[in-house]
Parts: C-alpha cells; sequence; structure tokens
C-alpha cells in the first residue's frame, strides 16, 4: 500500500521526514532550554545551600589547579567555599560538594553523584551518623581518615572503600581551601 | 596499565548484559546453539566498536561545538543504522556463506541495545580509570568498546553452553524455556556480581 | 477486533514483557521500585503511542525501501522530544531513568508495533493500539516493580514497612532476571486457565 520505491520518492519522503522532525525538534530545544538551565541552576544551588551557611550572596563558579588536577568550586563570599570533590569509590568514581567555612572547618558534605553498592556504600548518601560526623570538622586538628588508616572517621559499617574515599574527596577539597588561602 | 583496568571491568565487573542489562533480547534469541552464539559475538563486536568510534567523533566534532547536543539520540542511532546497512552490503560481497549463516540477525543488531548503550554511555559518563574520574578519549573508547563486546561474547558463550545442557535435562514443564532462561541468566548474575571492586 | 479489546489486548494476550517478550532492556534495569517502573512504563506509552500516530499517518506515503530509516527516525524524534521536556519538568526522574530513555528508541516495542500494526490499520486504531499495548508493558513493569522493591528494600513505593534494607539481591542485577523468569512462569499459569 506505500508508495512506488522509486528513487525520487524515496528521496523526497526521507527529507520530508527529516526536515519536519528538526523543525519539531528545534522549536521544543528553543522551548525547554530555558527551563532546563533553571532545573540545572536550581540543583546546583541546593547542593550549595546544603553545604553551606545561610549566605545571600551570589556563588561564584571559580577553578583552581592544586598539584596538577583541575578543581571547580563556588566561592560564597561571606559564608566560604564549595569545593566539587572525587576520589575513587568502589563501584567507580565517587564526586561530592564539600562546604568549608571561612575558619578552615568542614560545614557539610553532600554525594552529587556515586556508583557505589546498594546497602552498603549507597548509605554514603542516606546514613545520618555517618553524614553528621564531619559537620564541623576541622582537617587541622583531626586527621581526615578511616579509623583503621590511623584517622578518626568513623566508617560505614562493611563500607570501608567507600568511607575512605569519601574522607579522601574531602581532604582533597581541604587541600583546596589551603592552597587558595595560602594564595591570598 | 590503565587498559587492563577498562578491560577487567568492562568485561568482569560491569558486564553488559549481567549487569548493565543491555543485549538481552538477542542474547536470549541467539544463544540457544554454541555455533551462532559465536558468530553472532562476532558481528556484534565488529558493530560495537565501529559505531562507537565513529558516534564519538561525530559528537566530538560536529554535536559539542555547534551546540547541537540534544540531537544526540538522533544522529547516534541513524549512525548505527547506516553502518549495519554498510556491513551487510560488504558482508554479502566478501563472504557470501557468513552472511547466510547471520541471517535475520544482522539487521537486528540495529535495535540492539548494547550498540546504542555502549555509543551513549561513552559520551556521557565519567569514568575512573588510573588519572582520576575524567570523560573518555577516542582511545579509552575503543578499547571500553571492544572490551565490552568481549564481555557480551563471553557472556552469550557461556551461557550458549548451559542452554544446551538445559534442554537435555528435566525442567518442569511451566518452566521450560524462556523462565528457566531467565533464572539462569540471574544466578550467572549473582556469580558476576562477585567480580564488583576489582578495579 | 473491537475498540475496548484493542486496549485491553496488552493486558493478557498480546502482553510485551510475558507473551512477547520484548523490550527486556528497560524491564530489568528500571524496576528497581514500582515507581520507576511506572514512570518508565509511561514513558515508552507516551513515545509508542504518538509514534504509531504519525506512522500510520505516513505509512502510505512512504516506499518500501526507505520505511525503516523513515520509521527510525519518527521514532528518535519523539524520544529526543521525551527527553528535553523531562529534563526540563522533571529533571529528578529524568536522572534515574538515565541512559534507558534515549534507549527507547530501540525499545523492539516501538518499532514493533510501527511494523506489525501502525502501518497497516487506521490513525485511531493505531492510537488504541498504542495505549493498550502501553498501559500493558506499564502494568508489567509495575508489577515486577513492586515484587523486587518489597523483596529489595522493604517498601512499596517509598513506603516502608520494614525498617533496614530487604535482600539487597533483587534490587541488583541477579533479582531482575530471577523475577522475572519466576513471574514468567505465573503468568503463563494464569493466563492458561
Amino acid at each position: 500500500m506505500a508508495a512506488k520505491s522509486n528513487l525520487k520518492n524515496m528521496a523526497l519522503s526521507l527529507s520530508a521526514v527529516c526536515l519536519v522532525c528538526s523543525a519539531l525538534l528545534g522549536g521544543v530545544y528553543a522551548m525547554t532550554s530555558g527551563p532546563i538551565a533553571e532545573a540545572q541552576a536550581a540543583k546546583t544551588a541546593a547542593s550549595i545551600a546544603r553545604v553551606l551557611p545561610e549566605f545571600s550572596a551570589q556563588p561564584e563558579l571559580k577553578t583552581v589547579e592544586v598539584e596538577g588536577t583541575e578543581y571547580s568550586y563556588y566561592d560564597v563570599p561571606g559564608s566560604g567555599i564549595a569545593v566539587i570533590s572525587n576520589a575513587s569509590g568502589f563501584g567507580g568514581p565517587l564526586k561530592l560538594m564539600v562546604g568549608i567555612d571561612e575558619k578552615g572547618q568542614i560545614v557539610n558534605t553532600v554525594v552529587l553523584s556515586h556508583s557505589e553498592t546498594p546497602g552498603l556504600g549507597a548509605k554514603c548518601t542516606t546514613d545520618a551518623a555517618f553524614i553528621d560526623q564531619f559537620k564541623g570538622w576541622d582537617p587541622a586538628a583531626r586527621k581526615l581518615a578511616v579509623r583503621k588508616d590511623g584517622g578518626e572517621v568513623d566508617a560505614i559499617t562493611a563500607s570501608t572503600i567507600t568511607s575512605r574515599a569519601y574522607s579522601a574527596a574531602i581532604a582533597s577539597a581541604y587541600d583546596v581551601y589551603l592552597n587558595l588561602k595560602g594564595n591570598e | 596499565m590503565e587498559y587492563l583496568l577498562i578491560i577487567i571491568s568492562a568485561v568482569f565487573v560491569n558486564n553488559i548484559v549481567l549487569a548493565q542489562f543491555l543485549g538481552v533480547c538477542p542474547f536470549l534469541g541467539v544463544s540457544n546453539k554454541l555455533s551462532t552464539a559465536t558468530g553472532m559475538s562476532g558481528a556484534v563486536c565488529f558493530v560495537i566498536t565501529l559505531a562507537t568510534v565513529v558516534t564519538y567523533l561525530l559528537n566530538r566534532y560536529l554535536l559539542v561545538p555547534f551546540g547541537l547536543e540534544f540531537l544526540q539520540t538522533i544522529a547516534f542511532i541513524l549512525v548505527i543504522a547506516s553502518l549495519v546497512q554498510t556491513v551487510e552490503i560488504i558482508l554479502k560481497k566478501i563472504s557470501p556463506s557468513l552472511y547466510q549463516a547471520l541471517g535475520i540477525f544482522l539487521p537486528l543488531i540495529t535495535t540492539n541495545c548494547a550498540v546504542l548503550g555502549v555509543a551513549i554511555t561513552v559520551v556521557s559518563k565519567e569514568f575512573n580509570f588510573g588519572s582520576g574520574p575524567h570523560m573518555m578519549n577516542l582511545a579509552e573508547a575503543t578499547v571500553y568498546a571492544i572490551a565490552t563486546s568481549l564481555g557480551y561474547g563471553l557472556a552469550m558463550v557461556l551461557f550458549a553452553g548451559m542452554r544446551e545442557q538445559l534442554a537435555r535435562s528435566n525442567v518442569p514443564a511451566a518452566f521450560k524455556g524462556l523462565p528457566i532462561a531467565f533464572i539462569t541468566v540471574g544466578i550467572m548474575a549473582l556469580a558476576f556480581l562477585g567480580f564488583s571492586g576489582i578495579v | 477486533m473491537s475498540k475496548f479489546a484493542l486496549i485491553t489486548k496488552g493486558f493478557l494476550k498480546e502482553n510485551p514483557t510475558f507473551v512477547l517478550v520484548l523490550g527486556m532492556c528497560p524491564t530489568l534495569a528500571t524496576t528497581t521500585s514500582a515507581m520507576n517502573g511506572l514512570e518508565m512504563g509511561l514513558a515508552t506509552m507516551f513515545v509508542l503511542i504518538l509514534s504509531n500516530i504519525v506512522i500510520s499517518l505516513i505509512a502510505p506515503m512512504v516506499p518500501d525501501k526507505v520505511h525503516i530509516p523513515v520509521y527510525i527516525v519518527v521514532i528518535a524524534t519523539f524520544v529526543t522530544l521525551l527527553q528535553l521536556l523531562m529534563q526540563a519538568y522533571v529533571p529528578e526522574v529524568y536522572e534515574t531513568l538515565g541512559l534507558f530513555i534515549p534507549l527507547i528508541v530501540v525499545n523492539c516495542i516501538v518499532l514493533g508495533r510501527a511494523e506489525a500494526f501502525a502501518n497497516k490499520n487506521s490513525v485511531g486504531d493505531s492510537a488504541l493500539d498504542g495505549i493498550g499495548i502501553g498501559l500493558g508493558f506499564t502494568v508489567s513493569l509495575v508489577v515486577i516493580g513492586i515484587v523486587r522493591e518489597i523483596l529489595g528494600s522493604g517498601s512499596v513505593f517509598g513506603w516502608k514497612f520494614i525498617p533496614g534494607d530487604g535482600i539487597l539481591a533483587f534490587v541488583m542485577a541477579p533479582g531482575a532476571f530471577i523475577v522475572l523468569g519466576y513471574l514468567m512462569v505465573l503468568f503463563n499459569k494464569l493466563a492458561k486457565r
């Protein structure tokens, strides 16, 4: 029942479909790029709000190179910095946002992405006892490593590797803070 | 060293079928005979590797610079469809016997989620091999694609062996065919779970 | 086939998951919870209904030799549309379903229905077929999701009824295959009656 399969018809139908679809998509893309950008910005703002004390200034995205690795962080004058830090977890990269206030103390941490095992390492996003221990932590006074490695971090039960990675990520964020402070 | 990590991760730790659930339909359809399983794995390996390289370059040099990432899905699937079509034509000319043996399965590689899945994963996920989390470069992407298809082949060959055995066993009537196949794959997946944490 | 039968066939006679055995990849990957299964089912149904309608409209005008690429472009367009709309208005759902949204393009159900039904039937019937198969798919996903969620997390649609975790293997890869296998047996037994 379809049209004849000669070259003209084939080329015509293929091009017509491609044209209409591209136009439709272009239109929807234009319509949604605003809301998409807003949704992304809202998500970032929510994360920053979770890791730093209340602020009214606009967070500024900056980058800095520390020991050969480039770090992104949000500078919130009057409140502190929110550093995006990575470490190797059990199942893949562990990405954290670490909030450090102007006194050099960890305010809070939030996991941006992870590939940890559900029920074990994945508890790093839900285990209140684990996460809360970092609030107000002063890395200058207490070592950021799990107790097994001589530090003072209480690891998640049966998830030493994840806990190690989490602590390492916070430690790297602190290095960024020290680097920035040293350059002031 | 980094490439070895990629290979171990793609074949065992994150096996495309047993851990990522991609390519399940042809996996179940082709694995009842060992010979078809190996033939299919070879074809899929070729298509996945070629498709990943082409879509990676397309994404890097055309889509991203012009802000056209939203056309990724369409562009990638069209590349894959054309690649499969081209492979079919070439295969018909240089090896008609292989072409006959693969039969209907060759055009079906287009709808194999593994191909599109690997192509998209390579350009969107951050990977953690050696030098810290980063997006893959072309060399790493190629190794990943080859390793992934090796993992696919491994799973298929292992499973084909088991299915031939299952066909000879005394399976309760209600479980015969697909149900027992799924349960067997599930147990295989359980075994492969033991690889997690190696890399 | 009556209009009503067109919608209900997706549940039993032509259930895409347990009878046609199509779209296995998203079925296994997104049923870690009842909610995820529901979201994936609805997303697929969206694309299925729209692509069925459009393909049934243009089928008479498309030459046979190029019909596969044309159908693929149409389906891919609706999938991309879905991606953009989800990213803009329900970003958390988009992130949870991840890779499997663009993979709707190669979901055998969508292309399968286009080939088997939409290009031979009227627009109205094709739309109903999309709704019927889509609903059948969604219900299957939700059922599998409920079983995996109860066994694996001790909750239903997020409402936990036991403290702590369940048998975690069920929300991971092995559980998907095993639950699907057993549910298939159950379905076949029920459908035979």
